[in-house]
């Protein structure tokens, strides 16, 4: 309600010095209208107008972004640098060059046909990693798919990664989805799945679940994209957050595009920060290439929601550098020039590398040392991981259900049955006996 | 999602609109006998209960013992519109028992939610004819999150329930049964009650059975169908059917409903054919119990199916294409499926659509004939 208070301020403010036939009848409550008595409508808590107006969406002034750290990783306000240890910077950086690196190498093992798809996260390293640096590690994350730097950061191994991509015999998903859909439960990341939004309304019931346990100290992560955002499910996860107050940050990865949609074309209003006073949530809307905005953004979010019991939205904007997938060519619809700008000067990793340089913190030699290093470990895991058997095959008809049924069973034999028969037409020798 | 029926009801009830009218008009026609259960799944003290209040008791019992348990919808909180959660919210508090906003893919999936956090969610879907909106979250994500996460991660802890069927005046959205849907999907339990007994039984073996589970409700049964049914807590096993009836000339499957239409034919065979039909109560459509059906044809060598929901790809399709696979060499007859017809389901054509007992004694006859 106060953010509303608040815009419709700004609106009577702009009307004020735009018309005074307007400010006179437009916001104010209305003379005629407090005479009628006060309004008695359920569905709505405002004063009555004598002169029918639009609330055009131009008036509202759009949520600014907040930013803590300019593109040469100078602080802008002092008093805003969360003066995070050389520790925890550092391991920030190496985990954003870590993912990158990652991303790099195998990207291009899915161009050589080793891997059958891959998605990178190249321009958006700073919002997981600033996020899952401001949360505690016991929060539970719902994620989209460009999420991995939060599995980084929580210690997900270059081997939990790369075993996935490859679904070999250990990976902890055992070989059933695609690459990049992580999960563990050791790390309170929920496994990923590729229907958009679906893990929204789903994280807001986690966090509902969270708030009724005693002396709760959890919250609920629930990133998306923008593109997701246009679902009927994050409507539903909005208005089930803040009608049911849940302890949920409703993490908006706003990076320009779905696929080959431009942002201009999934939506018309604020983005999607813009929404959140719609829905009585708290909103914020961060540069979600500044790891500190990120960072301080997620960390205010977390206390609000968890003091509360209510959600957030938070709208981490940035551009995505990469191609949507290894299945797009995105020189299809946007030029390179563009992404160039966003792939350089405004790179979240270029700018919390000024910040280190300027802190005295890091140096080329170290970088050049550490990337090295990690694409050995990335390069003699991927040939560790591509001749790891898959599972046994038969895992195929595992968990489904909690005990496997009848007729599962006796598919199960019946396929067991055939491969006896014709196992030289089947990949046998790539799976686990 | 539009309630219509309990504003109809309510506009009803003022007895001054009803005495302005002529009889016949709110005459209603039903097109079964509600057939008690001949004894209580359990021993012990039972209680006279319709089937609405039957779930109300066996919900009750779920909140008591398992503090994690919550129950939501719409309209869930003042009792449901169809009474089955009356009280609740007083006896457990408006954190446990309360109404969500009215958006079924929120509410399944604010469902999946609360059951992969390790709580119970029991979650009502207002009309089965509503729960489309929810399909997504049913069939891409809870019937699949223990699979495609390695057993990382399950929503086992989740139950839906929903009003099913046919209810005289329904129409298209206020009448469907759309198990056949759902049975399409591995992962998910569905069961189907027959009367109070059942119901109660079935819901809680659903509560606490392990993986997501649909309990479709025939609504015209909660105020009809009324039995003694045991006060303490037990379960009906899920994917075990039922033998109502046993005879050796024809088996007749149903479920719901109709099986009280199935009984009543059977009655009308024996007196009129000579025929004796076996009864069987699928109950359970998703696993469903092979080896009971197919052990009954083994026996009677004919078999007719029977539901409401539409022929083509209805869950019969599947009884009858597996009965054909395991049965083949008994069968003296095709098997017959009687079906509502591969329409919309219709409001004033409701008697010309549903597969009633005349129907079914009329599809006797074939087989028997045959």
């Amino acid at each position: 309600m106060a953010l509303i208070r608040n815009s419709l301020k700004i609106v009577r403010d702009i009307t004020l010095r735009s018309s005074i036939r307007y400010s006179s009848t437009n916001f104010d409550p209305d003379p005629q209208g407090e005479n009628l008595g006060t309004t008695r409508f359920p569905g709505a808590n405002a004063p009555f107008v004598g002169t029918p107006s639009l609330l055009k969406p131009n008036q509202v002034h759009p949520i600014p972004i907040y930013r803590v750290m300019d593109r040469s990783g100078d602080i802008q306000d002092p008093s805003q640098d969360p003066n995070l240890s050389r520790d925890i910077v550092e391991k920030m950086f190496r985990d954003m060059v870590l993912l990158n690196t990652m991303d790099k190498i195998l990207y291009e093992s899915q161009r050589q046909g080793r891997i059958s798809f891959y998605m990178t996260n190249f321009g958006e390293e700073a919002s997981h990693i600033g996020s899952a640096a401001a949360l505690d590690p016991n929060d539970l994350v719902y994620g989209q798919y460009r999420e991995a730097g939060v599995l980084v950061w929580r210690g997900y191994t270059i081997s939990d990664f790369i075993d996935q991509c490859y679904g070999n015999d250990e990976d902890q998903g055992r070989g059933k989805q695609m690459p990049v859909h992580y999960g563990s439960r050791k790390l309170n990341f929920i496994t990923i799945s590729s229907p958009l939004a679906t893990q929204m309304p789903q994280a807001v019931g986690a966090a509902y679940a969270f708030k009724r346990q005693p002396n709760n100290h959890r919250i609920v992560i629930c990133y998306f994209g923008e593109g997701a955002a246009s679902e009927g499910d994050a409507h539903a996860a909005f208005n089930f957050a803040a009608t049911l107050d849940c302890p949920v940050i409703l993490f908006c990865r706003n990076n320009g595009f779905a696929i080959s949609t431009p942002s201009k074309e999934q939506y018309k209003g604020d983005g999607i920060a813009g929404r959140g006073p719609a829905y009585g949530i708290a909103t914020i809307r961060v540069d979600g290439t500044d790891t500190f905005a990120v960072y301080n953004g997620t960390k205010l979010a977390r206390e609000y929601a968890l003091k509360n019991n209510k959600p957030v939205i938070l709208e981490a904007m940035a551009y995505r550098v990469g191609h949507h997938s290894t299945s797009d060519d995105s020189t299809a619809y946007r030029s390179s020039q563009e992404v160039e700008v966003w792939n350089s000067v405004e790179h979240p990793i270029s700018k919390l590398k000024n910040y280190m340089l300027k802190k005295g913190w890091w140096s080329e030699e170290e970088e050049t040392t550490y990337v090295k290093s990690i694409r050995k470990q990335i390069l003699s895991q991927i040939s560790l991981s591509e001749k790891k058997p898959k599972p046994d095959w038969r895992e195929m008809f595992h968990d489904v259900y909690h005990d496997m049924p009848q007729h599962l069973k006796e598919q199960l034999a019946e396929m067991e049955e055939h491969v006896a028969k014709y196992k030289q037409h089947y990949p046998l020798q790539n799976f686990k006996a | 999602m539009a309630n219509i029926i309990p504003t109809m009801i309510r506009k009803f009830a003022n007895p001054k609109v009803i005495s302005s009218l002529p009889a016949a008009t709110v005459a209603r026609r039903t097109h079964f006998t509600y057939v008690a259960d001949k004894e209580a799944p359990v021993d012990g003290p039972t209680t006279k209960m319709n089937m609405f209040q039957a779930i109300n008791n066996g919900l009750d019992l779920a909140l008591e013992v398992d503090q994690s348990a919550l129950l939501f919808g719409e309209d869930v909180a003042f009792g449901g519109v169809f009474r089955c959660s009356i009280n609740l919210q007083k006896k457990y508090g408006a954190d446990r028992v309360f109404n969500t906003p009215l958006c079924e893919q929120g509410i399944a999936g604010f469902a999946i939610g609360v059951a992969n956090a390790g709580a119970t969610a029991i979650a009502e879907i207002q009309f089965a004819d509503y729960i489309m909106p929810a399909f997504d979250q049913i069939v891409n994500e809870a019937a699949k999150m223990r699979y495609r996460s390695g057993n990382l991660f399950d929503c086992g802890s989740l139950t839906i329930r929903a009003p099913c069927g046919a209810v005289g005046h329904g129409a298209l959205y206020h009448s469907q049964s759309p198990e056949a849907y759902f049975a399409h999907t591995p992962g998910l339990k569905i069961v189907i009650p027959r009367g109070p007994n059942k119901a109660k039984g079935l819901l809680l073996a659903c509560i606490k059975e392990k993986d997501p589970c649909l309990i479709f409700e025939p609504k015209t049964l909660y105020r009809a169908a009324v039995e003694e049914v045991p006060v303490a807590p037990y379960e009906c096993q899920i994917g075990k059917a039922d033998i109502l009836r046993s005879g050796a000339d024809v088996t007749l499957v149903g479920w719901g409903t109709q099986v009280h239409v199935l009984l009543e034919t059977a009655d009308m065979a024996k007196k009129e054919l000579g025929v004796n039909a076996e009864v069987i109560d699928l109950v359970s459509i998703l696993p469903w119990d092979k080896e009971t059906i197919c052990n009954s044809v083994k026996k009677t060598g004919r078999v007719i199916i029977a539901h409401e929901a539409p022929k083509t790809s209805g869950f019969g399709a599947e009884l009858a294409a597996t009965i054909q696979e395991a049965c083949f060499l008994h069968l003296e007859a095709p098997v017959q499926r009687v079906t509502g017809w591969d329409t919309p389901f219709p409001h004033v054509y409701e008697p010309f659509y549903l597969p009633d007992k005349y129907r079914c004694l009329d599809a006797i006859k074939k087989v028997i004939k045959y």
